[in-house]
């Protein structure tokens, strides 16, 4: 199975402070990488290296077995082929849902507008949301404005999806409409690498599970080894602090 | 929905109370109102109307029948200050974003420009009005350039153009700074160069965020191109000093100062509520 990311020895500080540290992973086709780890262990720095939004320091990315480390690489033409979802949801307020999720096809890849709203239209059909189209992201709850996020990255039909902490800024009645959808996602075999602090979906959607560390992979493996086995001393207080928060 | 559960729905006896106490103390404050109205102002005009000099003032300064004489001439100087306000209005427009773009591109091609935008800035926003008008009133003509009028009308619209370009261009900037950065990665993490982010998202959530400056910046605008009399272009100012001093009496100056003032005010009424609604849309974006 071809490798659709590959990382190889990240490094990456800001300033003084290292958050990635000779940091290396691979992402088999098809399969989700569930990154876990308190704050500030350098997971979101992650996903942002990877869709280029900061540059790496050493180390080498690969997608598709090519490298977009590499500074004369086009980085818009590798951003078409990530899609991105952030915490924050980042919709753009002045636009409507259908105008936030056809923004990038009409404009990035030239689709026409008709082709570019039917496209979006059915996406927004399939995940409950056909009656908001028209409807600005202020008038929406937090779970339908990330929802509509993830549909826009969706719409460019990326190789690989990128989700940091979607569900970190929803309360827990509307993470699971989220969450819903990646698993959708995930059943369609979209490749995936996502950080989360909800170890119950993790078990559910992972591959392979990673727990990060001071800007390293600390223990890595299936989710029944990593989040109910683990071996590392660090692993397992970090679950312990997370289960005593209630989250497993 | 809210509708039919409220049309089932009587106010309650102690709410009944509430109503007729609250109207009690909002009588109460509108009597304190007006008594304290009352007195500030009559206390000043009965200072008006009994200092030494008033009878020359009331002669001098509001002579109704000389103000019905000079108004049309007066609003005839008007019509130039407001034409030269929509003219410039939209020569500056258009002159203070390219200048707001090229202060913010981190093109490289584009530097030399970048350097050139905010030497301009600098320079026009430091320099007094009115120095500036008379140097390109006064400054250009010299130069005896051939194609460029030595209209008054003309330069001195460019004068103020020249300096409200500057003014505007940072309020136009400090928009597109204002714009959360998470923006900017949303639009780049879908492929958008940095020129599609700027135009697409960015742009358009600055310039809304703007307005109600930039609405402030268009009264100032039309108060300053009374400013261009200095060259001699008859406008309001000016058609009012011609008439001053033929005769002395200077009611024309408040003719045009009330002229005036019956635009500034509303735009500034509209200009405040454009503000306030701005605030109230801003508080409610809190999600994002």
């Amino acid at each position: 199975m071809a490798n659709v990311l590959e990382l190889s020895k990240i490094r990456k500080s800001f300033g003084a402070e290292l958050v990635l540290n000779d940091l290396s992973l691979s992402v088999p086709e098809h399969t989700a990488t569930v990154l876990i780890g308190a704050s500030g262990s350098g997971k979101s720095t992650l996903l942002r290296c990877i869709n280029l939004l900061e540059s790496i320091d050493d180390g080498q990315i690969f997608l598709d077995g090519e490298e977009i480390s590499d500074p004369l690489i086009n980085v818009d033409e590798v951003r078409r082929k990530l899609g991105m979802v952030f915490q924050s949801f980042n919709l753009f307020p002045h636009k409507t849902v259908l105008e936030n999720i056809t923004l990038a096809p009409i404009k990035v890849q030239g689709k026409n507008k008709d082709e570019a709203t039917t496209a979006a239209l059915a996406l927004l059909k399939r995940f409950d949301l056909a009656d908001k189209a028209d409807q600005y992201p202020d008038r929406l709850s937090g779970g339908q404005q990330q929802r509509v996020a993830i549909i826009r990255s969706l719409a460019l039909n990326p190789r690989l999806l990128l989700l940091d902490e979607i569900t970190s800024a929803l309360d827990p009645v509307l993470v699971n409409e989220v969450l819903s959808i990646v698993r959708d996602l995930k059943s369609d075999g979209m490749t995936m690498v996502l950080a989360t602090h909800e170890m119950g979906f993790a078990t559910q959607v992972a591959d392979e599970v990673c727990f990060l560390e001071s800007g390293n992979i600390l223990e890595r493996g299936s989710a029944q080894d990593v989040l109910h086995a683990p071996k590392n001393p660090k692993t397992q207080e970090f679950l312990k602090r997370v289960h005593q928060a209630g989250r497993l | 929905m809210s509708e039919n559960q409220n049309s089932a729905w009587s106010p309650s006896s102690r709410e009944i109370q509430r109503r007729s106490s609250r109207r009690a103390i909002s009588r109460k404050q509108a009597s304190i109102a007006a008594a304290s109205s009352i007195f500030v102002l009559g206390t000043l005009l009965v200072i008006l109307v009994t200092s030494p000099g008033w009878q020359t003032v009331k002669t001098t300064f509001f002579d109704i029948e000389y103000g019905k004489e000079v108004f049309p001439t007066v609003v005839k100087g008007l019509w130039i200050n407001l034409q030269l306000t929509f003219i410039g209005g939209a020569a500056i427009g258009i002159i203070a974003l390219g200048l707001a773009l090229l202060r913010t591109t981190k093109s490289p091609a584009l530097t030399p420009f970048r350097f050139l935008a905010t030497a301009y800035v600098d320079i026009f926003r430091g320099a007094p009005l009115i120095l500036i008008i008379l140097l390109v009133g006064f400054g250009v003509p010299a130069l005896e350039l051939k194609g460029i009028s030595s209209n008054v009308i003309f330069l001195g619209t460019v004068a103020v153009v020249l300096t409200y370009s500057a003014y505007v261009a940072e309020v136009i900037r400090s928009g597109i700074l204002s714009i959360h950065p998470s923006q900017r990665a949303a639009a780049r993490s879908l492929g958008l160069t940095s020129g599609q982010t700027m135009r697409f998202v960015v742009l358009p959530q600055a310039i809304r965020r703007v307005v109600p400056p930039l609405l402030n910046d268009f009264v100032s605008l039309l108060k300053d191109t009374g400013l261009v009399s200095i060259l001699g272009v008859t406008d309001a100012v000016r058609a009012a000093q011609i008439n001053a001093s033929r005769t002395f009496n200077y009611t024309p100056y408040v003719v045009a100062a009330i002229l005036f003032l019956l635009i500034t005010i509303p735009m500034t009424r509209y200009t405040d509520r454009a503000i306030r609604q701005r605030t109230s849309a801003q508080n409610s974006e809190g999600a994002i």
